[in-house]
Parts: structure tokens; C-alpha cells; sequence
């Protein structure tokens, strides 16, 4: 079968040695199995995430990530530019959207880029790969690759903001979305379908600016995850990955709590569950070990 | 008062709602708030907001010109877009209030000192610098900002996390001599300084 082509857009926090870097590792592991090809956007640049507005004005903003989707169009004709990061995707596709309205905003835009020798037509189309599993593959081809199904795992699916809002995945509601679950069932664990945080905010970029109001988020996302009977974390986000799981010991430090929940990707799940081990599915990169995971990782086929 | 503060007054006159609509993003949608608050109530740092997106709604339409802008609220929008989503009347919520902080910014009346406000420009300067963010420089920048002492005060108190992290090999420490860049940085800032040429000369800041 021929593989599935996409231009990717991995995104800051993605790159070697930074803060998602294991989560890259699980993403190619889980294509490969799928028959999915990501094709790394030459030169690709920081969307300016959603704490890029202070400084930078909205043109600006949509040049950047205008930047990235004329190269697309250039490099990688007929491709969806797809990202695994949310912050990348809502950035791109609000720049996709916004475009396409305002004209005038697009021969804006078109100006500035030709300052960089590029020209955004508006062909290509932004997407989240969790839009690629559920819409291109299907539950069905994503359950066929497992040969290690996660039995008798406890896993909350916390979906968190930008994956679900604005956009979401066609389909789905915005308060209780349901395929993050189903992924988890997919993979053969079992999903705490009553975990009552699954849209609720980790405090995105003002876990660093405002730490006190953010670990209470966190506080709040962990501890309904230990009531519901879950033994690790799992969702699609970057920044809710690093948030979720590097803080807790904070609030361990501050509060008194005795918080040690694991914080995986279900690109990592996927990884272990089509046979892949520690190093594939960036098990590696963890601060809370997820020690379950780990030992189906390990464990012969 | 600053110099582009008073061209904005001198230009808009007592008209604060014509100045949002002109120059702040999506602005022009602030007219369509019934002040239901719906956002008030869903947002997630709702009880830590002077001013809710509904009030300072309330006070654009009001003409409360200094409050809005100086608001510290306008700040507190973590982008979790869950008022948008739940806003009957579609307003585009977060972007408005990114709107208003980056506006407030501009024409430096933003609190001074407010957090978020000095972590998006450490993080704005940062990223355009190599065309990706460099996030050793960019937490060490944060700790720093306030002075050298305090900021061996905060990099000691994140110790472990920081230690935690490079031990997963999730921050490099190499990354403070060079780290990831893009090729076209040439490019990228001829781009980035066109862009803010023509936005400038739209709002009216420069002829």
C-alpha cells in the first residue's frame, strides 16, 4: 500500500533536547505502523504560539505561520501541512481561516513574505494529527497494528484546550469530546470515560508567569484523575504534557500533596501497543515514571 | 504621557469604541456583546480577574479608555478558548483580549511589571532571534528578569524541575551557545519588519 504523504510541522517544542522531544520518537513509531509519511517542512519557523500576541502584532503573527504554509505549497505540493502540537495547529489554521476571509489580509500578508522570496496561494490545508488518525485511518486500521494490547490499564484522557477549542475535531463536543477515549480503547486499555477534567485548562503559557494559578489547574486535573482510579495521564497536547507532569512536584513541595501521576502521549500508547520499545516510544523522557507502560514496553512480544 | 498614547487620544478623541475597532484585533465584534456572561463564568481564571471579558466588554462601550488599557485582567487569558466556544453570540473572545493587551503594550500604558507581559515579549524576542524559541534561554531569561539576585533565587528554586528535565533530556544545556535556528533568518526578519511596516500604516501609526 502506498504511504499516506503529509508535510510536517513538528514545532519548537519538539526539537531535540527540548521539551516534547520524546514525543517525536512516538509519532514516527506510530506511522510507520500506520503507513503514514511525514515529511518535515524545509526551514520551517515558530507559529508564535499563543503568547506571541504581547509583542507581536496580528500581521505578524500571520506572516509567521503564513511562512510555513507557503512553504509547504512550494516544497511539498498537494500535502496537508500537519502538526502534532496543538499551539502549531491552532496558530496555522486560524492563519488558513483568516486569510481566506479577508482578502485584504492575504495581499497584506503576501507582501510581507515576498520580502523572504515566498507567495502563499492558500491551497493547503492545516491539520492536527489527531484529525489525520481519525479521519485518513480510522479506529479500525489504528487497532489493527496492535500486537501488545495495554490490558488492565487505567488511563484518564485529558484532551485539554487547543486541541479541542476552537476547532476540535469534526464531530466531537467541545465539553466531553470522546475520541481521546476511544484511542485508548483502541489500544486495548481501559479509559476512565467519568474523569471530569478532560477539557479543562493546565494554564498554558501562564504556568510561568502566573505559577500559583496554574498548579491549582494542575492540582485539579491530577487529583480527578486519582479519584476516578487512573494510573497515568494521557493526552495529545505538548504544553499540557510538560505542565501536567513537571509541575506536580511543585505543588508536592508547596502543598503537602503527594501527587505522582504519569503524563504520557497517546502516541506514546500507540508506540507500546504496536510493539514498540522504551527508545521508540520516547518512554525516556519522562520526570514521573510511567512504570506501567514501561513494563509492557519491555516485555518480549 | 507617551508620545504614541497622546497621538492616540489626540486622533480618537473621547471615541474609545472607534479605537478598538480600528486598531485592536477583531475589535470590531466587541458591539455584539449582550452581556450574558457566559465567558465570565467559563473562564478558568475567572475568579482571579479584576475586569471579566464581559465587563471590560462593558467598559469599551462605556468609554472607560485608561481602565481597559491599564487592566491587568486583559493579561490573564491563558488561550484555552473556552469562552469563545460558549459565546452565543461567536464573538471571538480570546483573540479580543489579545487584542487589548497587545494594543495596551504597544502604546506602553500595560501595567508594568505584569508577568504575562514581560514573558511574551522575553518569549517574542527570543523566538525572532533564530526563528524558533529557544527554551533554555527563554526559562532563563524568565528567571532573570528581575535582576541577577532573584534570578539565582528562582533558577535555585526550580532546580529540580530544570535538573528533572535535562536528566529526560528535555533541556539542553548546550542550547545557551546556540541550539536550533532557522537557515532564512535574513528572510524572516525583511519579512517580520515588512509586516509590522503595513500594520503600522493601517492603524493609522505611522502615514
Amino acid at each position: 500500500m502506498a504511504k499516506k504523504q503529509y508535510a510536517f510541522y513538528p514545532g519548537c517544542s519538539s526539537q531535540k533536547g527540548a521539551s516534547a522531544s520524546n514525543f517525536v520518537p512516538s509519532i514516527n513509531a506510530m506511522c510507520d505502523k500506520l503507513d503514514i509519511q511525514l515529511n518535515e517542512i524545509p526551514d520551517w519557523n515558530c507559529c508564535s504560539a499563543s503568547i506571541g500576541y504581547g509583542e507581536g502584532g496580528q500581521l505578524s503573527r500571520l506572516v509567521l505561520n503564513a511562512r510555513n504554509l507557503a512553504l509547504t505549497e512550494q516544497h511539498l505540493p498537494g500535502q496537508d501541512l500537519v502538526s502534532g502540537c496543538p499551539a502549531c495547529w491552532l496558530s496555522t489554521r486560524e492563519t488558513t481561516e483568516k486569510l481566506q476571509q479577508f482578502d485584504s489580509l492575504m495581499a497584506e500578508t503576501n507582501e510581507a513574505l515576498k520580502e523572504a522570496g515566498l507567495n502563499f496561494k492558500g491551497t493547503v490545508k492545516a491539520r492536527h494529527m489527531v484529525e489525520v488518525l481519525i479521519e485518513d485511518i480510522g479506529f479500525e486500521a489504528m487497532k489493527a497494528p496492535v500486537v501488545k494490547p495495554l490490558e488492565g490499564m487505567k488511563i484518564a484522557g485529558y484532551v485539554g484546550c487547543q486541541t479541542n477549542r476552537p476547532f476540535g475535531i469534526a464531530g466531537e463536543s467541545f465539553e466531553n469530546p470522546q475520541y481521546l477515549d476511544k484511542m485508548i480503547e483502541t489500544v486495548g486499555a481501559e479509559a476512565m470515560g467519568k474523569f471530569d477534567q478532560k477539557v479543562t485548562c493546565c494554564g498554558g503559557a501562564l504556568a510561568f508567569s502566573e505559577p500559583d494559578k496554574s498548579q491549582q489547574q494542575i492540582r485539579d486535573i491530577v487529583e480527578s484523575a486519582y479519584d476516578h482510579g487512573a494510573e497515568m495521564i494521557v493526552t495529545p497536547c505538548q504544553l499540557c504534557q510538560a505542565n501536567v507532569e513537571i509541575y506536580q512536584s511543585e505543588i508536592n513541595k508547596k502543598k503537602g500533596t503527594k501527587l505522582a501521576m504519569p503524563v504520557v502521549y497517546y502516541s506514546q500508547l500507540m508506540a507500546v501497543a504496536y510493539g514498540g520499545g522504551v527508545k521508540e516510544a520516547g518512554l525516556d523522557g519522562h520526570i514521573i515514571q510511567p512504570t506501567k507502560l514501561l513494563d509492557i514496553a519491555n516485555k518480549n512480544k | 504621557m507617551n508620545d504614541l498614547n497622546k497621538q492616540a487620544v489626540a486622533r480618537f478623541q473621547n471615541n474609545f469604541m472607534r479605537e478598538v475597532e480600528e486598531r485592536v484585533e477583531d475589535g470590531e465584534w466587541v458591539k455584539m456583546c449582550m452581556q450574558c456572561g457566559v465567558c465570565a463564568g467559563s473562564c478558568p481564571l475567572g475568579p482571579h480577574w479584576e475586569h471579566s471579558p464581559q465587563k471590560i466588554f462593558r467598559m469599551i462601550m462605556a468609554g472607560k479608555r485608561e481602565e481597559v488599557l491599564r487592566s491587568d485582567s486583559v493579561w490573564m487569558c491563558t488561550s484555552c478558548y473556552s469562552c469563545i466556544v460558549r459565546c452565543p453570540r461567536k464573538l471571538p473572545i480570546t483573540h479580543i483580549m489579545h487584542g487589548l493587551a497587545h494594543y495596551a503594550h504597544r502604546l506602553d500604558i500595560a501595567p508594568k511589571g505584569q508577568p504575562t507581559r514581560e514573558i511574551a515579549k522575553i518569549f517574542w524576542d527570543n523566538m525572532i532571534k533564530t526563528g524558533r524559541v529557544n527554551e533554555l534561554k527563554f526559562s532563563l531569561s524568565m528567571y532573570f528578569k528581575d535582576g541577577f539576585m532573584q534570578g539565582i533565587k528562582n533558577a535555585l528554586g526550580m532546580q529540580a524541575v530544570g535538573l528533572g528535565l535535562m536528566k529526560a533530556k528535555r533541556l539542553n544545556p548546550m542550547e545557551i551557545i546556540g541550539g536550533h535556528k532557522c537557515k532564512d533568518m535574513d528572510g524572516i526578519k525583511k519579512m517580520l519588519a515588512k509586516a509590522k511596516e503595513i500594520e503600522d500604516r493601517r492603524q493609522g501609526f505611522t502615514s
